[in-house]
């Protein structure tokens, strides 16, 4: 039984990576992936919803009629969301302030109406949980090595912290807009030729 | 291989004894003349710029192809042309190692990633320089005048700055020359339309996409342009567009192959070129419609593929 869970977990995190081998979120993680701190709170933030939703939509699968399904999923989701939203407010005002419109959006997140759909509608509670912990710090894990990239890059920073020197001609364009779609792309480019590497070998 | 699936157009076919190499190095060759004319007006450092450029290029090409366990070709010649049109694409203020990142990201990034020679969906030089404009703003726009090698703007930047004035103008005999400020191998029109009659005489490349890229140029900025300053002869002479209509946009692999599509591809080059001149954030569009248009070309083939020989007209 025990085996189970571990496998969903590392499931999550390795070998069906949202971001990287589902590749689903792809918005929040281009938008919000330019600082680490930024990508390392959006994670904390997904995966809370993830797993609440997840528990919650697991709890009512015998109770949610088929044919309403996807909006009773998304005012379960919209719940957590807003539980996050205001808890950032209040607690982390200047995070809320960076990530802006993109946590309200955590609602329309594909990864989790997909983990709803695919995972939490057919599991128990537990396994539901551990299903969206997983995915959750999957999806945690892929923005931070996407966003360490842009912000070393991009800013010379790693985490608010200089890594470069300050005088050295760091890349504007990897903390813009354009350089979120390079690096993803080189990022999961890297990833499938490891993949199919070691898949070969 | 499946992607290496051979595509043609309609018969009929002859052998041609080109090759790519051969292509390759007659194109380098018709790039000496704005090559030699870059060091002879900002000396040396147009030298190690383009010299730079080169070898990262090569170097890239040979270590990504290494690495990717392929066959190694640099010996085509496509990676030296990279490399030097993306030194000839540098202003001659810029620091050294930002021809060796643009050739970096120009060979690995734009054409090794997307499979190597005849696979890139970009022009490699002109994607690297525009991501070396997007990356590093400032080092990208150190224009210097030649020879004495003080800072100035281009001629479009000065145009671009307000109704201009006719005395800080530079004159149309400079910009034909080369006598102006601009990135190294755009500024001299007369060394690039020398190499361009040898290559179009040589029959390297089609004479459709340069002559309505810069015939478009001409028409659209003699109608919109300011007080004749601004005019058509000044757009023609004046920034990349030589560079880019005879070298950049006549590319193999990401222009269309028609005839009918090179036509309406060299318009659009043109097109947003002066879209850009003129109403755009940039003084330059030559570089971001050319890249524009390349996005493009597999949709332009596709609407303009000549009718197969035999195929009756369908009766309406």
């Amino acid at each position: 039984m025990k085996n189970k869970y571990l496998k969903t977990l590392t499931d999550g995190v390795v070998t069906e990576n949202p971001l990287f081998r589902l590749v689903l979120g792809t918005c929040p993680a281009l938008a919000v992936s330019s600082a680490v701190a930024n990508g390392f709170w959006m994670g904390l933030m997904v995966i809370f919803v993830l797993t609440f939703s997840n528990m919650l939509i697991s709890a009512l699968r015998n109770f949610i009629p088929d044919k309403i399904r996807i909006p009773c999923y998304i005012v379960i989701i919209a719940t957590f969301v807003t539980i996050v939203d205001l808890l950032m407010a209040a607690y982390m005002h200047e995070m809320h302030k960076t990530l802006g419109i993109f946590i309200p959006l955590i609602v329309v997140n594909c990864i989790i109406l997909a983990r709803a759909e695919s995972f939490a509608s057919k599991n128990s509670i537990l396994h539901s949980a551990v299903d969206g912990i997983g995915m959750g710090l999957g999806f945690m894990a892929a923005l931070m090595i996407v966003a360490t990239f842009r912000e070393v890059l991009g800013n010379g920073t790693f985490f608010n912290i200089r890594v470069l020197p300050a005088g050295f001609p760091v890349a504007k364009v990897m903390v813009e807009a354009p350089g979120a779609f390079i690096t993803l792309g080189l990022v999961l480019g890297l990833i499938n030729l490891i993949t199919a590497r070691s898949k070969t070998a | 291989m499946e992607e290496n699936k051979l595509i043609v157009l309609s018969a009929p076919h002859f052998k041609s004894p080109l090759t790519t190499k051969k292509i390759m190095f007659t194109v380098i060759l018709a790039l000496i003349p704005a090559a030699a004319a870059s060091v002879v007006f900002f000396g040396i450092k147009a030298l190690l710029h383009i010299l730079i450029s080169v070898v990262a290029a090569v170097a890239t090409e040979f270590v990504v192809q290494k690495l990717l366990k392929k066959k190694i070709n640099i010996t085509d010649g496509s990676a030296i042309l990279t490399g030097l049109l993306m030194g000839m694409n540098l202003p001659a203020g810029a620091p050294l190692w930002i021809g060796a990142v643009g050739s970096i990201f120009a060979i690995a990034v734009v054409k090794e990633a997307f499979g190597g020679l005849g696979q890139n969906f970009m022009n490699p030089a002109l994607a690297a320089r525009a991501m070396l404009l997007a990356a590093w703003p400032s080092q990208m726009v150190s224009w210097v005048t030649p020879i004495d090698a003080i800072a100035t703007a281009t001629p479009l930047a000065i145009a671009k700055a307000g109704v201009p004035d006719t005395a800080t103008l530079p004159l149309l005999w400079d910009m034909f020359i080369g006598f102006v400020g601009g990135s190294l191998g755009e500024t001299s029109a007369l060394a690039l339309m020398i190499g361009g009659i040898y290559l179009i005489y040589k029959e390297i490349i089609d004479y459709r996409i340069p002559l309505s890229f810069l015939g478009t140029v001409f028409v659209l900025a003699t109608i919109f342009g300011v007080d004749g300053i601004n005019s058509g002869l000044f757009h023609l002479l004046g920034g990349g567009v030589m560079l880019g209509a005879i070298f950049m946009a006549t590319d193999y692999v990401t222009s269309p192959s028609t005839a009918k599509g090179r036509w309406i591809y060299g318009i659009g080059c043109g097109l947003i070129t002066i879209l850009i001149r003129f109403w755009g954030g940039y003084p330059e569009g030559v570089s971001f419609a050319i890249l524009l248009m390349n996005i493009c070309a597999p949709l332009i083939e596709n609407y303009t593929l000549p009718t197969k020989f035999g195929k009756v007209a369908k009766v309406k």
